[in-house]
């Protein structure tokens, strides 16, 4: 819906239908004011010997033209809110149960990406921790874990229609779905310093086939354990 | 008050003494017409400085890497120090003086016909403050480390600790430059306040009272009721910049979105606290021009009365995806999206005035219909990122930057004009010339759109903020994106071309513009009423007000203007 971007997550289609909505309840509102402005501007306009007239604004004939408009104006506004509300609820107030869990590390000026090997468990010895590329799977609920190591970046997937800051200090919960395989940008959407123009990453969508694949030439289970187990307790020392 | 204000007024003007010393007279004055215009060209300085900056960092957002002609190249920090002080100074030293304490100063004292501020040095401490808060912020580019660069918001921990923004004597200068200038603007809203309240005219009731006055003064206590929480903070960002407390600092007890919250209590109503003043001004041009009443002039004061209120319970929703709470979001989506009822309110009473007019397209005008035609763009996209479950789009992308400059470039830029255009007569009592005024009225509104709509459909693209070369996101590299890039950028170029005939508009005219009368535009309120331009102590004899600001076209009158202080 949005132009050309793709849509690619379970919810990116509930974030295009609340705008659409949106585009279309603000404007008919915006065309209806432009349209009566431009054509008062028009209609009035100063001509010879037709002076003005003297209105106050509280004949009740004229009045109605405002206060008809505010009535309306308040049922679009709360039309407009409960279509909001129900795309946030969805998108970050309910978690969904989980095929499978990453964790998401940001720092100036990168991203690390923590993914949970073969046993599908996240912090065990066969994770799989890349740099600035993300692989998942289509059509597999995911919990991500966002952290971040020094200041607030934010994970943006726009063809997800997510976003969501990070907190050094703090781990923030999400999730998402992919619905559609292919790779895409990930952005960091807050500024984070000289390198935030540079600080992007990519997301790989791959059919279950393909991911299996993946995983299988990546996870390293016997002798990368230790390693990956000491990254568990402190996850923003590990990096691949 | 009034009364001493009134004996005050009858001595002779300009009293004699400051007349001979241009210093006196012109930098270390207490006259508040005097205080207007250092505000005024203070701000219009400081615009040039910011146009400069945007053509520098746009012209590297359409060419990247090229050697942007008049800079240089321009490197990832200064990319950054450029985006954060053209914001800054926009909102900081460009809205806020020009519109607020520049047409604040100016107008309340002769619309409210009073000789001068209740406290006249409290004013001039007030400027001279503000001159300080401006040299220290243009003293910041030139520290060693560069300007600061974590945008005008400068979210912690980036802005607080020098290892990650690199500029950390900047940083420290851009806070101090901010809450300098916060308390230049406490003191100059005091002025107006009791200026407006306690030294009206005789037989000035608040209803009688134009609506660019009330609007400054709601403007003024909304800056007053939110800045406090904004100083606390940029005292405690000092402290962790400068002395290693760790307020929002997560390693040591700290929170970094405890900034956000400070920043946005005082953020989101200080766009009213400028938006009023322009409110304003455009009320008053659009009244003369359309020689018609107010529609609704009480209603138009509820309603901004309102919007100052819940413009205090809606600073979350910059912060849906921030990291709090996501029930928090609920709630203030629906103090956002509410917001929308009175200010579209005011938006219609605006539209209805014209309604039975006579309207003739001056150019101050020409710039009071502008403001109100591309402020409803930016009005109605505002409830696209106050509906919070689309916001998880938009927020931080060029829709947001789009539809901020649609709020703020009618206000800043637009508003601004309306109210030199319309009062330069009475300002300098020289009249500006029209033909010049409508070049430079078309040759700046239509490039504005030209530079600003691409960006709501670079922003529905996902292509996101403050990225200093886009060639780095395979997406957004495209050749569309592309193009649009370079639309923006060569509009704003045409526009800032376009600034130069008002530039020897305004020059000439002050100079030798043809004389002005007392009241060309043959209006209603005060100031009208006083020589152009107005004497020292304003009035050699002081005002008596006998009706409302708006009485044009009155029945049973031969001319269509009922000054206020016309004897009935």
């Amino acid at each position: 819906m949005l132009l050309h971007l793709p849509s690619a997550s379970t919810y990116s289609g509930d974030v295009d239908g609340l705008v659409l909505w949106v585009t279309l309840l603000t404007g008919f509102w915006f065309l209806a004011a432009e349209g009566m402005f431009f054509w008062l501007m028009w209609r009035f306009r100063a001509r010879p010997g037709v002076k003005s007239q003297y209105i106050t604004g509280k004949e009740p004939h004229l009045k109605q033209w405002i206060n008809v408009p505010h009535t309306i104006i308040l049922v679009f506004d709360v039309i407009i809110i409960v279509m909001a509300v129900r795309v946030w609820v969805k998108v970050k107030q309910t978690m969904p149960p989980a095929d499978d869990t990453v964790r998401i590390v940001s720092e100036q000026w990168a991203w690390t990406f923590e993914h949970s090997g073969a046993d599908g468990k996240i912090d065990t010895g066969d994770d799989v921790w890349t740099s600035d590329t993300l692989h998942v799977e289509v059509n597999k609920t995911y919990h991500f874990m966002l952290q971040s190591k020094d200041v607030i970046h934010s994970f943006f997937v726009p063809v997800f229609r997510l976003k969501q800051d990070a907190i050094p200090g703090r781990t923030i919960s999400g999730w998402f779905k992919p619905t559609k395989t292919g790779t895409y940008d990930i952005l960091c959407a807050e500024i984070c310093g000289i390198g935030h123009g540079i600080m992007g990453g990519e997301i790989v969508i791959e059919t279950p086939a393909q991911h299996a694949l993946w995983v299988s030439q990546h996870s390293v289970v016997a002798d990368a354990g230790a390693t990956a187990a000491d990254s568990t307790t402190t996850p923003a020392g590990a990096k691949n | 008050m009034a009364e001493i204000a009134h004996e005050h007024g009858h001595l002779p003007a300009g009293h004699g003494h400051a007349e001979s010393n241009w210093f006196i007279k012109y930098l270390w004055s207490t006259d508040h017409k005097v205080i207007a215009l250092q505000y005024m060209f203070t701000g219009m300085f400081m615009a040039m400085i910011a146009g400069f900056m945007a053509y520098v960092f746009r012209m590297q957002i359409a060419y990247p890497g090229m050697n942007v002609p008049f800079f240089g190249h321009v490197s990832p920090g200064s990319y950054n120090a450029l985006i954060t002080n053209h914001g800054s100074i926009m909102v900081f030293w460009v809205a806020m003086p020009v519109l607020l304490a520049g047409f604040g100063n100016f107008l309340i004292p002769l619309m409210c016909g009073c000789d001068d501020m209740v406290f006249p040095r409290i004013n001039r401490l007030s400027y001279q403050l503000f001159f300080i808060s401006a040299v220290v912020l243009i003293v910041s580019w030139f520290v060693p480390g560069g300007g600061f660069g974590g945008a005008w918001t400068a979210y912690p921990p980036l802005s607080a600790v020098g290892k990650y923004n690199l500029t950390p004597m900047g940083s420290s200068l851009w806070v101090l430059a901010v809450a300098l200038e916060f308390v230049a603007f406490l003191l100059g809203g005091i002025n107006f306040i009791v200026t407006a309240m306690n030294a009206r005219a005789p037989g000035m009731k608040a209803f009688d009272v134009p609506l660019a006055v009330w609007m400054i003064v709601v403007a003024s206590l909304l800056f007053m009721a939110s800045v406090g929480p904004l100083i606390a903070g940029a005292v405690m960002l000092l402290f962790d910049q400068n002395l290693g407390t760790g307020f929002y600092n997560p390693t040591r007890g700290g929170d970094p979105v405890l900034w956000q919250h400070l920043f946005w209590f005082f953020g989101h109503p200080e766009v009213y606290v400028v938006l009023l003043p322009a409110m304003g001004i455009v009320a008053e041009v659009i009244t003369v021009f359309s020689r018609k009443k107010m529609f609704g002039y009480k209603t138009v004061i509820y309603t901004v009365v309102a919007t100052g209120v819940l413009s205090f319970f809606v600073w979350a929703h910059h912060q849906f995806v921030a990291g709090i709470d996501p029930r928090m979001a609920n709630v203030f989506t629906v103090t956002t999206v509410i917001i929308s009822i009175p200010i579209a309110e005011m938006c219609f009473l605006y539209i209805a005035t014209l309604y039975g007019g006579s309207i003739t397209f001056t150019t101050p005008m020409l710039w009071a219909l502008a403001f109100i035609a591309e402020f409803l763009i930016g009005g109605v996209t505002g409830i696209y990122l106050g509906a919070s479950g689309a916001d998880i789009f938009f927020h931080d992308t060029y829709f947001v930057v789009a539809h901020f400059h649609y709020t703020f470039y009618p206000i800043a830029i637009i508003g601004t004009l309306a109210g030199i255009t319309f009062w330069f007569p009475k300002i300098f009592g020289k009249m500006m010339n029209e033909t010049m005024g409508k070049i430079h009225f078309w040759g700046t509104i239509i490039p504005f759109n030209f530079i600003f709509i691409p960006m709501f459909f670079l922003g529905m693209e996902g292509e996101h903020r403050r990225i200093y070369d886009y060639t780095n996101f395979p997406d957004l590299a495209n050749p569309w994106a592309v193009s649009m890039r370079i639309t923006s950028t060569v509009a704003l170029v045409v526009m800032l071309l376009f600034q130069f005939i008002f530039l020897f508009n305004f020059i000439y005219s002050m100079l030798r513009g043809p004389k002005a009368e007392k009241n060309p535009w043959k209006s209603n309120t005060l100031e009208w009423t006083a020589d152009s331009p107005p004497p020292h102590g304003n009035w050699r004899e002081m005002p008596t007000v006998y009706r409302g600001p708006y009485e044009y076209a009155t029945p049973g009158r031969e001319t269509d203007y009922w000054p206020q202080d016309e004897r009935a």
